[in-house]
Order: structure tokens, then C-alpha cells, then sequence
């Protein structure tokens, strides 16, 4: 018979190899993926798949040869942390008021902001073209920049403003009796406190602009072509290609995946969703 | 005090301005496909700014569908973002027409434009004027495995009926040993599986649209053609195959799995290049298939270079295109690349290498399919339309697509071909009556 | 008076001795408050004015980028072709499909898995990290992933695990092409659901949950009474965020199946596409746009009727 003690590890054993389990399964597409960029194409496209083969860095150095991977990665970087800048300055003074000073409309201008994401691209592709078009905004940086800070600003709010309403109000108004201004009261009280959930914010962000595929195709050419051209341009349609794309994408996702695992553990230790004793 | 110095300072950054402003290089932006010849091309750019250290190229490469939607956003709101586009014997008609591109005329003498196919050429213009210069064509052909015919006793004519590929196919499908019977495109697309049933609906004597531009999907002749593509394919190929393009059933030839297929002659170069097909030596060429009428059965395709009246560098541009299509680009390939890899189908001087004859087997076969292709007369009763595998109409890439999806439905067994046939007739007459085709 | 209306929030305890500077400090903080949430207002309304009127015009008018100078005034032309196409009704229900099923799997699942992934076990950084990757590679990649390497009948990992226990390989496009696209779209929006959920796990109240077991509360109803309503405003939030991604999906279905076979994965987004952009009919497009427009609204009319209470109260 087995003690209480010896069940709860036992219970913990269980669910830690199912979870294990689980997270292998997930993981898998992208290990494929990973495992594929060592292949040569006919290797890619073996029937059994193949688990073990002799690996070649061919893929990553035709990568290399054939297009300015620094120049795309560049643009990738600037264009996502620059709309993600420039969108957090926006939303976190609205997602604050909105927080703390709610009102009546505060509902309906959220709902309304949502809505402002709900047409789709497809559908508006020829107007924002002429408009990037007459202001000069094609093929540049700075046109990705602001749009995708428009699309992305709304979820921004939102997200910032759900973590700023688990923060209680007394805890603001402790700081604001003490006699500190405003801004102090937003940097020196709110934003540590909410440091787990605007991480999350940031990195959302981060993530929808990298790989944001549809804007980035068609608002440019050759000078502000983040890293979703540079896959785009691997997709032949005569020709064999997995294994180059699997390295090219496994360029692409790389930069952005390896700074999402290193914040996630910021997030999860920071994260707090309501429990301030 | 300092003034002389000053003065001087300023004379130096001055003229340095003036020099090399007059030493900056003229951007030129190219938009182009993924293919392998465009690849090489791009890898050959740094010969092309030596010869001219005026000029610098700058790459756009995407996929064929988004390329094509790119150029078309850009040339018709006057974007003037693209300086060179990679365009096909579809868009170069109808865009010369509304002058949207410059017309490729005074090029310099050694271009040797008698040099370039006849059909080709035709293709790329419109009403007598030439629009881009092409870069490659193609057309179809069937590819066959020798060894696996010569095993069954059976012998390959020259261009078979597509009766004859059936009885091929039955014979040669043995799905238990992973071999099919013939492998077709199936995924839907205009330029995808289209392509191939419109030359086998041309092969049983269809065509898309009559005189008045009514479509005949209804007929008999489309009947017959889809009904025999959805048996054959569905019966003798690989599974899967409703959403097989030209890439899939390239990988599946060269792993070995097909025993014929109908497709691009550009496949041939794939097919025979060891380093990634397994059946390298056993590769057989013959035409596409015939049925009622060899009219139409292989396609014309030329990709080409054009450049955009909206380009703020058209003669840089022009400079290029005539480099990158003309003898001594051929050539420059030849040795960079070896004789194989030289772009094909466009020039009778490529044809009449005896060196490039040997090193590509389909060349032959190629320049035969080539010339009977004509974009003019591709069906068995007259058609109202330009071009073999589509209609060079702004409608027709919207329709064909929907045709496409349809009759990949049909052949993944989701509809029946009748709905499918009939579902395409309504679709068909619905987008050429709202873009008024039927004056009434 | 004006400023105590426009401050309308759950009334503070220690206001009524600083009568007079309060009533002067909430003048001043419901300027700030306007100030501080303006600029955002402002960018938005003219992101959404300007596209949005031109959008609405180009609806109403005949303009095709090919047929340039033909631009009449054609009335509800375009909504009604728009309407009548082949493809709309499945269009509309794939939609719905899409984003509810979508919604389902990540959400059920997602909630499962930061369940599991709650409690400490040896790796359950590595496990997270494990967890939370798909949702870092780009939507086209992973489309492309799932349909040449691991969904191909012939040469796919699926296929081969099929072969090896003996049974012929499913052509998921063909035979299951709406699941297929499913299973894609989940794959990738999984770890974002687990990702916040679980963050959100971790500042359950332990003290509460030791109590109530103490009391002698089975796991079940410490899941329902305890965990799953200090869950309900995550889960509110990763269903309205994944309902505005999901309503517009386009590039998994461009990749893979290209809308079909027939009709079977034309989502609104990519009939719009297949519809007026192949053909590079704006007007067409135009009016398509709006009507995702209308139906995404009452989609949104309906969601926030079901979950809105917990979006905005505080716990």
C-alpha cells in the first residue's frame, strides 16, 4: 500500500512523463523541420522519412551564397521592434486610463478597436497600396513600421489593459497620497508591478510583426523586405525545395524564437494574474 | 583667419559631391520567380555590374502566384516600384495592349531577334508590337521510364493517343510496389492543373469559349476530356494526386514511383540530372498526347523580361534584359553553369549546338513540341481567344481557378464530373457576363 | 457635475475629508485620462477612417485595376455578385467552422495542458520552452511543414506511422481538408492559449486551495469551483484575440489546399482573394471586405454577449 506521500510523487511521476509526452508531440513538427535542413533533397523527400541519413550543410551555405540573409534579418528586426516601441508608448498611457479611470465608453472604445482588425487584408489591399503609393511610403521601413503598429495597437491595449485590472486601485492611490506625480506613479508602481504581463504584451508584439506575411509581401521590394520575403522566395514552383526552405526557415524563425525562450522565463516568473496579498 | 581653409574644405567635400554623384549607380529592381534559370541568372548578376559598374540590381524573388499579383497591383497603380518584371505569354498581351510596357524596339544589332522562335515571339506580343523579351520557353511532353516499358514489352510511339497512355497505365500501375501508372497535376490552380486539362481538352477537340465567348463545358468534347482525365488519374495514379503539382509528381518521377508522365519540358533537365533523381538513364521523350486532334496538345509558356512604363530607370533596365536574354548570356551559362543549364526554347541557335543536343535528351523532343505549338490556333473549331493552355483574357485567371478547383474536386471524388462540368459552365458565364462579354 | 460622471469607477474609501483637492485632482486626472487615451483613439479612427471610406467607395463603384478609367457608379452591384457566388455560403460556414473548432481545441486543450504543466517536475522549463514554440514560426513555414513533410500521403511522417502499423495512409487533403487546415491552425495557436493560461495558473491562490481540500473538496470540484473561474479572464482574452486572427486566416489555406477541393476550405478571406483579387476586381474586393466586415461584427456582437462580463470586471 502505498502512503499518501509515496502517491502524490507517484501522481507527480505521472503527469510529469505525460507532460513530457505531450511536449515532445508539439515539438515535433519543428524538430522535423530542423532535422530536414540537413538533408539533401532527395534525402527530404525519402519514402520511409528518414531518421538518419547523412547530414550536409548544403542548404545553409546555398542560403548564404544566394541571398543577403543579414540585410533581411536586419529589416525584420528594425520593422518589429520599432512598431512594438512605438506601439507599447501608445498603449500603455490608453490601456492605463482605461484601467483605472473607467467610464462608460470605456467598453465601446475597446470593442470598437477590436473591430478596427476585422477587415481583412485581402479585402483593403488596393486602397492602402495608392496610399503608401502617394505618400512615398512603398519599399520602406518606416510604411511597415507605422502599419504594423496600427494593426498590432489594438491588441496591445487590450492585453495591457486586462493586466492593469488586476492590479488594485488602492495599491495606485497608496503612491498617489504619498505625493508622487503621475508619470512616477505609472513608472515607479504600475509598470513593475505589471512587469510579467507587458512582457507578454511585448513579446505577442514581437511575434505577429516577425511574422507577418501578407503587408510585408506586397508593400515591398528590395530595400525593406523583412525575413517573411526572403522564405517567400524559396517557395519554386519548379523544382525541389524542401530542403532549402526548412534552412531558410529555420534562419528565419531562429532569431525570434531563441529571444522568445530566453524572455518566456521572465514572463513566467513575473506574471502575476490578480494574486496581490 | 581660418577662411582659406574653410573655403577649401568646403571646394573638397564640393567636388567629391559632384564626382560621385556622377559615379552613382543606377538601381534597377527586378521582380522575378523562383525557377532554377532565374536562379541562375540572379547568381550570374555580379558578371552583368562588372560589364556595367553603372548599374546596380537589386532581387525580388516570390512565388509565382504572388509575383504575378505583386506586378499586376504595381503596373496598374502606376507604382513604379519594379524596374524589370518577370512576366509570362499570359500578362504580355493584354498588358502591352493597355501600354503598360514598353515596347522592345532599336535593340542593338547582335541581339539577333530572327534567332528567337517565331511562336515565341507571337506569344509575347500584341498586334505586331513585341512587349518583353523572353528569357525561356516551354512546352509539354510526355516522359516515360524505358527500362519499366522495355520489361513489359511495351513500345512508346512517337506522340500516343491518350487511349494508348490508358492502355499503358493499366499495365504499368502497381501500387503494391509503390509504382504508378501515371503521374498528372491534379492541384488546382490555372497554371497548375489547368494547364494540362485544357491540352488534353484541346486534345479531345474542345475549347473554352465559341465565337461569342459562351463556354462549352457543357459540351460533349469537355465531357469526354475530364471524364477520361478523372478515370485515368484516379485509377492508375499516385493517391494523393488532387493535390499534386509540378513539383510533387517531379519529386515523385525522380524518386522512381511514376512510370509516365505529361508535364513541362522543362521537367526533362530535372529528370536527367543524377544528383537528384534516381532514374536518371532511363528517362524516354515523346510528345504530348493526341486524341481526335493534335491541335493544342502541348502547351506554349515563355517567361520573359518586360519593363514597365512606370520604371524610373528604362534604359538601365532595357540594358539588362537584353543582356540577360541574349546569345552571350547563353553562352556566359554554358561555361558557368555547363552546356545543359542554358536557357531553353527560345533561340534556334541553342537547337543547333550538336554539344547541347547530346548533353540534354529531351532537347529534341523540346524543339518539336515547341513548334507546334501556336498560340493562334491551338483549337480543333476556331476559338475567339490567344493561347494553347489559356485564354489571354483578365478574366480568365479568375475563372480557370475556380474551373481548377472544380474538376481537383471531381478527381478527389468530392463531386461527381457532370456537377463539376455544369457547376463550371454557371461560374464561367456568371464572370463574363458581369465583365460584359455578351452585349445584351 | 462633468467630472464625477466621467469618473464613474467603484467608489474609493478614504475620499471624503480632502473633499475640495479631490474634486480639483479628478478634473486634472480625467484631462490626463483623455489626454493619455487620445492619442491611441486618434490613430486608430483615422487607420480605420481613411481605408475604410475609401473601401466603401470603391465598393459601390466598377474599378478594375486592368480595366483602368471604367469606373462607374454601380450601386449594390458588386455586394449582390459578391453574395450570389458559388462559394459564399460554404465560405460563411467554413468561417464559423474555422474559428469554432479552432477555438474549441485550444482553448480545451490549452487548459488541460497548463494543468499538467502546473506542478514541478523534473524539465518543466524545458517543457514550457517545448510548448510554446510553434507559435514563433511563421503561419506560411508552418503550413508548408505540415502539408510536404508530415501530411504527404507518400513521403509524410503521418503516412510512414500509418504504413508501419499496417494500415494505408489518409490523404488528409483530399479526404479531410477542412480538419487538415484545423489541425494546422491549432497547432500554431495552442501555445499562445498555453502560454497565457498558464502564466495565469501560477498566481492561483495555493492557501485557498490547501483550505478547501482541507475541507475535504475532491479535485474536481476544486477545478470547477476554484481554478476554472480564476481562469475565466484569460480564457476570455485568448478567445477574443484568437477570433480576430481567426476570422481573417489566409495564408495556411493559400499554401495547402488553395481553397478547395470545390469549396471545402474557402474561408470569407480567400474567397475575397480567389473572387476579386485574382482578377483584380477592387470593387469586388471592396464589397467582400465589408461584408467580412458585418459578419465579423455580429461574431463579435455574440462573443462578447457570451464572455464579455469577465473581460471587464474586476476578479
Amino acid at each position: 500500500m502505498l502512503s499518501l506521500k509515496q502517491r502524490r510523487s507517484l501522481n507527480t511521476l505521472l503527469m510529469g512523463v505525460l507532460a513530457w509526452g505531450v511536449a515532445l508531440a508539439i515539438f515535433f513538427p519543428i524538430f522535423w523541420m530542423l532535422l530536414t535542413s540537413f538533408k539533401t533533397e532527395i534525402d527530404a523527400f525519402a519514402t520511409p522519412p528518414q531518421l538518419f541519413f547523412s547530414p550536409t550543410l548544403e542548404n545553409y551555405t546555398l542560403v548564404n551564397e544566394r541571398s543577403d540573409y543579414l540585410h533581411f534579418a536586419w529589416n525584420s528586426v528594425v520593422v518589429s521592434f520599432g512598431s512594438t516601441i512605438i506601439g507599447m508608448m501608445l498603449a500603455v498611457p490608453a490601456a492605463y486610463s482605461m484601467a483605472f479611470f473607467e467610464t462608460k465608453r470605456t467598453k465601446g472604445t475597446l470593442l470598437w478597436m477590436l473591430s478596427t482588425k476585422m477587415l481583412p487584408p485581402v479585402g483593403v489591399l488596393v486602397p492602402i497600396y495608392l496610399i503608401f503609393k502617394d505618400t512615398g511610403l512603398l519599399d520602406t521601413k518606416t510604411g511597415l513600421v507605422i502599419i504594423y503598429t496600427l494593426i498590432n495597437l489594438p491588441i496591445m491595449i487590450w492585453m495591457a489593459y486586462t493586466y492593469f485590472k488586476e492590479i488594485p486601485k488602492e495599491v495606485l492611490e497608496a503612491a498617489r497620497m504619498d505625493g508622487s506625480t503621475l508619470f512616477q506613479e505609472i513608472w515607479r508602481v504600475l509598470l513593475p508591478m505589471s512587469k510579467g504581463g507587458l512582457a507578454a504584451t511585448v513579446l505577442l508584439s514581437l511575434i505577429l510583426s516577425w511574422n507577418e506575411a501578407f503587408w510585408s509581401l506586397n508593400l515591398t521590394a528590395s530595400e525593406a523586405a523583412p525575413l517573411t520575403a526572403l522564405i517567400a522566395s524559396y517557395s519554386s514552383p519548379e523544382g525541389l525545395f524542401w530542403a532549402k526552405l526548412s534552412a531558410v526557415s529555420t534562419l528565419a524563425c531562429a532569431p525570434i524564437l531563441i529571444f522568445g525562450w530566453i524572455s518566456q522565463k521572465q514572463l513566467v516568473r513575473g506574471l502575476s494574474f490578480g494574486a496581490v496579498k | 583667419m581660418n577662411n582659406k581653409r574653410y573655403l577649401s574644405a568646403v571646394m573638397a567635400v564640393g567636388m567629391t559631391a559632384v564626382a560621385s554623384s556622377a559615379m552613382a549607380a543606377t538601381k534597377v529592381t527586378i521582380g522575378t520567380v523562383n525557377n532554377g534559370d532565374m536562379v541562375r541568372m540572379q547568381g550570374l548578376s555580379d558578371e552583368f555590374e562588372r560589364l556595367h559598374p553603372d548599374i546596380d540590381l537589386n532581387w525580388v524573388v516570390l512565388e509565382e502566384n504572388v509575383l504575378r499579383q505583386r506586378l499586376t497591383t504595381d503596373i496598374a497603380t502606376d507604382g513604379g516600384q519594379f524596374d524589370v518584371m518577370t512576366i509570362g505569354m499570359y500578362e504580355a498581351p493584354i498588358w502591352g495592349e493597355k501600354g503598360w510596357l514598353t515596347p522592345m524596339e532599336d535593340l542593338p544589332s547582335d541581339y539577333d531577334l530572327s534567332d528567337i522562335f517565331p511562336s515565341v515571339l507571337g506569344g509575347l506580343s500584341s498586334d505586331g508590337t513585341l512587349y518583353a523579351l523572353p528569357f525561356y520557353a516551354e512546352s509539354s511532353m510526355t516522359f516515360y521510364r524505358k527500362d519499366l516499358f522495355e520489361a513489359n514489352g511495351l513500345s512508346m510511339p512517337q506522340q500516343p493517343s491518350w487511349d494508348q497512355m490508358k492502355t499503358f497505365a493499366e499495365t504499368l500501375h502497381k501500387p503494391e510496389d509503390e509504382q504508378y501508372g501515371i503521374c498528372l497535376r491534379g492541384k488546382a490552380g490555372w497554371g497548375e492543373n489547368m494547364a494540362l486539362i485544357t491540352t488534353m481538352a484541346n486534345a479531345f477537340g474542345a475549347r473554352w469559349f465559341d465565337e461569342n465567348w459562351k463556354p462549352e463545358f457543357t459540351g460533349e468534347e469537355w465531357n469526354n476530356a475530364v471524364s477520361f482525365y478523372v478515370d485515368l488519374l484516379g485509377n492508375y495514379g499516385p493517391p494523393g494526386a488532387s493535390s499534386n503539382g509540378f513539383n510533387e509528381n517531379l519529386a515523385l518521377f525522380n524518386s522512381g514511383k511514376c512510370a509516365m508522365w505529361v508535364d513541362a519540358t522543362v521537367a526533362g533537365s530535372f529528370l536527367t540530372d543524377e544528383s537528384q533523381s534516381r532514374v536518371a538513364e532511363h528517362i524516354g521523350f515523346a510528345l504530348a498526347p493526341e486524341q481526335v486532334t493534335s491541335k493544342g496538345s502541348g502547351w506554349l509558356w515563355s517567361w520573359a523580361l518586360a519593363v514597365p512604363v512606370s520604371s524610373d530607370a528604362k534604359e538601365a533596365a532595357k540594358t539588362f534584359i537584353t543582356w540577360a536574354t541574349s546569345r552571350a548570356y547563353s553562352q556566359l551559362v554554358e561555361e558557368t553553369y555547363g552546356i545543359a543549364n542554358v536557357p531553353p526554347g527560345t533561340r534556334t541557335s541553342t537547337y543547333d549546338n550538336a554539344e547541347y543536343l547530346e548533353a540534354a535528351p529531351f532537347a529534341t523532343r523540346t524543339l518539336e513540341a515547341i513548334g507546334n505549338a501556336d498560340p493562334n490556333d491551338s483549337t480543333l473549331n476556331p476559338s475567339p481567344y490567344v493561347g494553347v493552355q489559356f485564354a489571354a483574357i483578365p478574366e480568365f485567371q479568375s475563372i480557370a481557378t475556380q474551373v481548377g478547383k472544380l474538376i481537383s474536386g471531381a478527381l478527389a471524388g468530392s463531386m461527381s464530373v457532370d456537377h463539376a462540368l455544369k457547376a463550371a459552365q454557371s461560374i464561367t458565364l456568371r464572370e463574363m457576363t458581369r465583365a460584359r462579354y455578351y452585349s445584351n | 457635475m462633468k467630472t464625477t460622471a466621467l469618473n464613474a469607477g467603484p467608489a474609493s474609501s478614504a475620499a471624503e475629508p480632502k473633499q475640495d483637492s479631490r474634486q480639483g485632482s479628478i478634473r486634472k486626472t480625467s484631462r490626463i485620462n483623455r489626454f493619455m487615451v487620445s492619442p491611441s483613439v486618434l490613430v486608430l479612427a483615422l487607420w480605420m477612417v481613411i481605408p475604410l471610406s475609401m473601401t466603401i467607395y470603391f465598393s459601390v463603384i466598377r474599378y478594375n485595376l486592368l480595366y483602368p478609367g471604367d469606373n462607374e457608379f454601380v450601386g449594390l452591384e458588386n455586394f449582390q455578385f459578391f453574395v450570389t457566388d458559388f462559394g459564399f455560403m460554404a465560405g460563411m460556414s467554413n468561417t464559423l467552422l474555422l474559428v469554432g473548432s479552432v477555438l474549441l481545441i485550444t482553448v480545451v486543450l490549452g487548459v488541460l495542458i497548463s494543468l499538467l504543466v502546473n506542478q514541478a517536475f523534473w524539465g518543466r522549463g524545458i517543457v514550457r520552452i517545448l510548448l510554446i514554440s510553434p507559435f514563433f514560426i511563421m503561419p506560411t513555414v508552418n503550413a508548408l511543414i505540415w502539408k510536404n513533410l508530415l501530411l504527404h500521403p507518400v513521403s509524410g511522417v503521418f503516412a510512414a506511422i500509418w504504413k508501419f502499423f499496417g494500415a494505408t495512409p489518409i490523404d488528409w487533403f483530399s479526404e479531410f481538408p477542412l480538419f487538415s487546415i484545423i489541425m494546422i491552425v491549432s497547432w500554431q495557436w495552442l501555445p499562445f492559449a498555453i502560454l497565457l493560461l498558464m502564466t495565469a495558473l501560477q498566481s492561483l491562490d495555493q492557501e485557498q486551495q490547501e483550505a478547501a481540500r482541507l475541507d475535504g473538496a475532491g479535485p474536481w470540484a476544486l477545478f470547477f469551483h476554484l481554478t476554472l473561474p480564476h481562469l475565466a479572464r484569460p480564457i476570455a482574452v485568448v478567445v477574443m484575440i484568437e477570433t480576430i486572427f481567426l476570422l481573417s486566416i489566409f495564408a495556411e489555406i493559400f499554401t495547402t489546399t488553395g481553397g478547395g477541393p470545390g469549396y471545402e476550405t474557402t474561408n470569407l478571406a480567400y474567397l475575397i482573394y480567389s473572387q476579386a483579387l485574382l482578377q483584380f476586381d477592387v470593387g469586388l474586393a471592396s464589397a467582400g471586405g465589408l461584408i467580412a466586415v458585418v459578419l465579423a461584427n455580429i461574431a463579435a456582437f455574440f462573443l462578447v454577449r457570451l464572455i464579455g462580463k469577465s473581460l471587464t470586471e474586476k476578479q
